[in-house]
């Protein structure tokens, strides 16, 4: 046997440890996706392959309901965070300090210091105070909440990019005759686009599993996707849920993979 | 004369925060403005049908700990609360040594990797951290329900003959915990082991440590803020966690998050849930300024 | 000779504590076609002093103006002023081509007329070949030359240019320092020309401004500010110089009669606005003394060490006083120095090569 060289990186046990975290990370995951296929009712014993859950989930209406609503939600709060998240990227990026600067940030990045159950109590209480003052029960109390929560995700990595911009590069433009509003356009916007792009994403797939805001803040038959599944926990479950979570599992990693590789794009 | 650069520092001025405007506006609107009113909230009589009364009540501030005796009407503690913030407490804590048995040595392990690598193993990493937590909650559910992957596995080889019971108990509320928060402690140590340069390492080889010496004398210390953000990260949404406790501790084993709930559904007392939040976020707020002051001292030192 | 861009009293201080004057009120008048350069150490002001006049700092107080009209409530795309950036600035999402088209487009140029002037400026500045590519997969020099190009496209009165040879390799930098000032000379813009670089300063200028701790020095061509520097800074700053103290024993307007510490006496310039008697401190440069007899130097020293440099030689000696005199002598087959190490040596000047300094 060839003799190894002192290897200086290597922790007694630390390698192993790894591997059983990804193992403990993706098992069951791949499991709930495998039992999505399950000809047979049952979540652990497998009955042969069958697409019968995605099936029924796709003609249940409930399902179908909570499917559109959820979409609806995570488009318009995503635009909304993202548009708004912009400006204020725009705003408070690339400038000396300023008057009310912590205020700002603190504000902006109030919805991931604050625990979740904390807000959602807190829009439970003033919205309740707005139902009954304007008797409107709308989805727009969960857009609203939804874009409230998504700025941070949105602005962060419009954010980052901006950083990463050179400044020199809109001074350059504006040297050559371009007025701030073309130099917003032709120079920042295109640059700015990847961070803009993943911000988005970001901020649709955080409003897409949003759980316990949504689950507080809606009204009656307001159930999106993921408060339905919570929902079926007091019933028996089958692997119709399954198969719903493998679709939005899907999509977050979609999403992530396609954000990961624009965050990456060079400035 | 007039000071030319003061207008224009004027006009920047205006200009941020009219860009900044829609954004705060909908913050003030769902988020900061709404805590406010719980604040409100939380000093005011409960309704008999949920909801409140508008007159002035410190019930609920008292109601967090305290509990009014039925038959004599004097306070004492209230044992039933206690044993919820106790359990939340002790439960975070116990998900954070966890997450940091098993987040620091993937963090050091993926920090080992060869460049190229490390790519690949972090996005094995954020993916879970993007995921829908609740769907990963329901993966680990159905893994350890007593007709779940695990106890079937147990029964078809013999070593069992009825399920053990892992649902619903404390155990598998730290368990889902760690499940679901296990990326939050990975990702700050990954960042600051990443910076880490290992030629300290053959340093301290070189001046006669051992492998143990190295781990505990030159890299752990190097890499504490990572470390140190990691914990918080992952005991800050312990604390407050609502939905792991709900789907595996079946509402037997309460955390703060439920008791919260509790007040504004079968509870119906406002109040004491807004006091209840407000408590929580007193916590988490503690816990972030000892971080902000642990992150804020580490910068300074190095410089 | 009409002027370009004048400046009065122009000051800039950035808030904070305590607040940081960056230029101390410079006057200064730069006139129409002119290679223009500020020549100082970093943080001597002449980078605020070019991005006042591009547009993009503000002045505390003072006027800048350009053809006698104030500049100071246009923004930056409304001056007829282009600048060639340090970093180069290059539009990482636009081609070469796309690049220097940017500016004739913002100005609402005809197509027919930009396709022309892009064409013309890309031969300029010898880019024909790569201008289709982005601008990421060009070298550094290439960079520099299309930085260039894109300024100059739109025909500005005036060019401003902020150490833009200064990522360039040493060769490059030669190259490029003869091609600006071929380009100066054929377009007949005005150049602006910040760098901290006396060399630089020296071959390619008309008139340099040296500035120090946000005040402008001394203003001059550059023989002028070379031979003659009127301060202790400006004679430190570009070149090697000797300094000497003697005392000024009659002067007219503008020579002085000086005693050296030796006691022997030379004519030495005096500067404007300086003493006109005393003592002072005289300047000399290392390459204007030579060695002679002792008998024959107007000073005398030891020679405490020679250092050979390839082209030319620097001997360094001790005066008789105590202070260090550098010399330098060019290197020819013929010339073969006469001392060696410990040997006592004199110094000799023409006159009028001594300096008067004002500080």
């Amino acid at each position: 046997m060839a003799r190894q060289g002192f290897n200086i990186r290597k922790q007694t046990g630390f390698s192993q440890i790894a591997i059983a975290c990804f193992v403990m990370l993706y098992m069951p995951i791949i499991l709930l996706v495998v039992y999505s296929f399950n000809a047979g009712t049952s979540i652990a014993i497998w009955e042969g392959f069958s697409w019968r859950w995605y099936v029924s989930a796709w003609a249940n209406d409930q399902v179908q309901e909570a499917t559109v609503r959820s979409l609806i939600i995570a488009v318009w709060a995503s635009a909304i965070a993202t548009t708004v998240a912009v400006l204020a990227a725009l705003a408070t990026t690339r400038t000396p300090k300023f008057k009310g600067q912590t205020a700002v940030f603190a504000m902006i990045n109030q919805p991931l210091m604050v625990p979740e159950i904390v807000t959602a109590v807190a829009l439970l209480i003033f919205f309740a105070m707005i139902k009954v003052a304007t008797g409107y029960t709308g989805l727009l109390y969960l857009i609203v909440a939804h874009s409230a929560f998504c700025i941070p995700f949105a602005y962060l990595p419009i954010r980052a990019r901006l950083q990463g911009m050179d400044l020199s590069l809109e001074q350059a433009a504006a040297d050559l005759y371009a007025s701030p509003f073309k130099v917003f356009t032709r120079i920042t916007l295109p640059q700015l686009w990847p961070g803009i792009a993943a911000g988005a994403m970001l901020a649709f797939v955080i409003s897409l599993d949003d759980v316990v805001i949504t689950e507080f803040v809606k009204s009656a038959g307001q159930d999106t996707l993921p408060t339905y599944m919570l929902g079926q926990l007091r019933r028996v479950m089958t692997p119709e849920i399954n198969a719903i979570s493998t679709v939005l599992l899907a999509i977050s990693v979609t999403m992530v993979i396609a954000f990961t590789v624009l965050t990456k794009v060079r400035n | 004369m007039t000071d030319l650069s003061l207008t224009a520092a004027k006009r920047a001025s205006r200009r941020r925060w009219i860009l900044l405007a829609p954004a705060l506006i909908l913050l003030v609107f769902a988020a900061s403005g709404p805590l406010l009113i719980t604040v409100i909230f939380s000093l005011l009589t409960p309704g008999d049908y949920g909801g409140v009364v508008w007159k002035f009540s410190t019930d609920g501030w008292f109601g967090v700990f305290a509990q009014r005796d039925i038959f004599d009407g004097t306070f004492g503690w209230s044992d039933a609360h206690l044993s919820i913030f106790w359990r939340s407490v002790k439960l975070s804590l116990i998900t954070t040594v966890a997450c940091l048995f098993f987040g620091v040595p993937t963090a050091y392990f993926i920090a080992t990797r060869p460049k190229k690598q490390r790519g690949f193993w972090m996005l094995l990493i954020i993916i879970p951290f993007w995921t829908n937590l609740l769907i990963r909650t329901f993966a680990i559910l159905e893994l350890i329900r007593n007709e779940g992957t695990v106890n079937s596995l147990l029964i078809w080889a013999g070593v069992i003959d009825a399920p053990i019971q892992i649902l619903y108990t404390e155990f598998s509320i730290i368990l889902g915990m760690v499940y679901v928060y296990l990326p939050l402690m990975v990702l700050p140590v990954y960042a600051s082991m990443e910076r880490f340069d290992f030629s300290l390492v053959e340093a301290a080889y070189d001046l006669y440590a051992t492998r143990f010496r190295v781990l505990r004398r030159v890299i752990l210390p190097l890499v504490k803020p990572g470390i140190v953000a990691g914990s918080i990260l992952v005991f800050v949404p312990s604390l407050g966690a609502y939905v792991t406790p709900r789907v595996m501790g079946g509402g037997n084993q309460l955390m703060l998050g439920n008791l919260i709930e509790l007040q504004f559904g079968q509870g119906r007392n406002w109040p004491l849930g807004a006091a209840l939040s407000m408590t929580l976020l007193a916590i988490v707020m503690v816990a972030l300024i000892v971080y902000v002051r642990a992150a804020g001292n580490e910068e300074v030192q190095h410089g | 000779m009409t002027t370009a861009i004048s400046a009065r009293s122009l000051r800039k201080v950035y808030p904070g504590t305590p607040p940081v004057e960056a230029l101390a009120g410079a006057d200064l008048d730069i006139q129409d076609n002119e290679f223009f350069t500020l020549l100082g150490p970093s943080g001597c002001g002449k980078t605020t002093l070019l991005r006042m006049i591009a547009g993009f700092e503000h002045p505390t107080s003072g006027s800048l103006d350009m053809f006698g009209a104030s500049l100071l409530d246009l923004p930056p795309y409304k001056r007829p002023i282009n600048t060639v950036f340090q970093s180069y600035a290059l539009f990482p999402h636009l081609t070469v081509s796309q690049n220097i088209a940017f500016g004739l487009e913002m100005l609402g140029k005809p197509k027919t007329e930009i396709k022309e002037t892009v064409a013309q400026m890309v031969d300029l500045v010898q880019m024909s070949e790569l201008a289709d590519r982005q601008t990421g997969q060009i070298s550094g020099g290439q960079q520099q030359r299309v930085a260039l190009a894109r300024a100059l496209a739109p025909k500005p009165r005036v060019l401003l240019l902020d150490e833009p040879l200064s990522a360039l390799d040493f060769k490059l930098r030669k190259e490029m320092q003869l091609e600006l000032k071929r380009l100066q000379t054929e377009t007949g813009i005005t150049f602006i020309f910040v760098t901290h670089d006396q060399e630089e300063a020296l071959t390619m200028s008309d008139r340099i401004a040296v500035m120090n701790a946000g005040s402008i020095r001394q203003i001059g061509a550059p023989r002028d500010i070379y031979d003659h520097p009127a301060e202790r800074f400006v004679a430190d700053f570009i070149g090697d110089t000797n300094f000497l103290s003697a005392q000024i024993t009659s002067s007219n307007a503008d020579r002085a009669r000086v005693d050296l510490s030796s006691g022997e006496s030379t004519s030495a310039r005096l500067p404007e606005g300086g003493a006109r008697d005393g003592q002072v401190t005289l300047a000399i440069r290392p390459e204007h003394a030579k060695l002679v007899m002792p008998d024959d130097g107007l000073l005398r020293g030891t020679l405490e060490n020679i250092v050979y440099f390839g082209t030319d030689t620097h001997i360094h000696l001790r005066l008789t006083d105590g202070t260090p005199f550098t010399l330098r002598q060019q290197n020819n087959s013929e010339t073969e120095l006469q001392f060696a190490k410990g040997d006592t040596a004199g110094i000799r000047f023409a006159p009028d090569v001594a300096q008067v300094l004002k500080d």
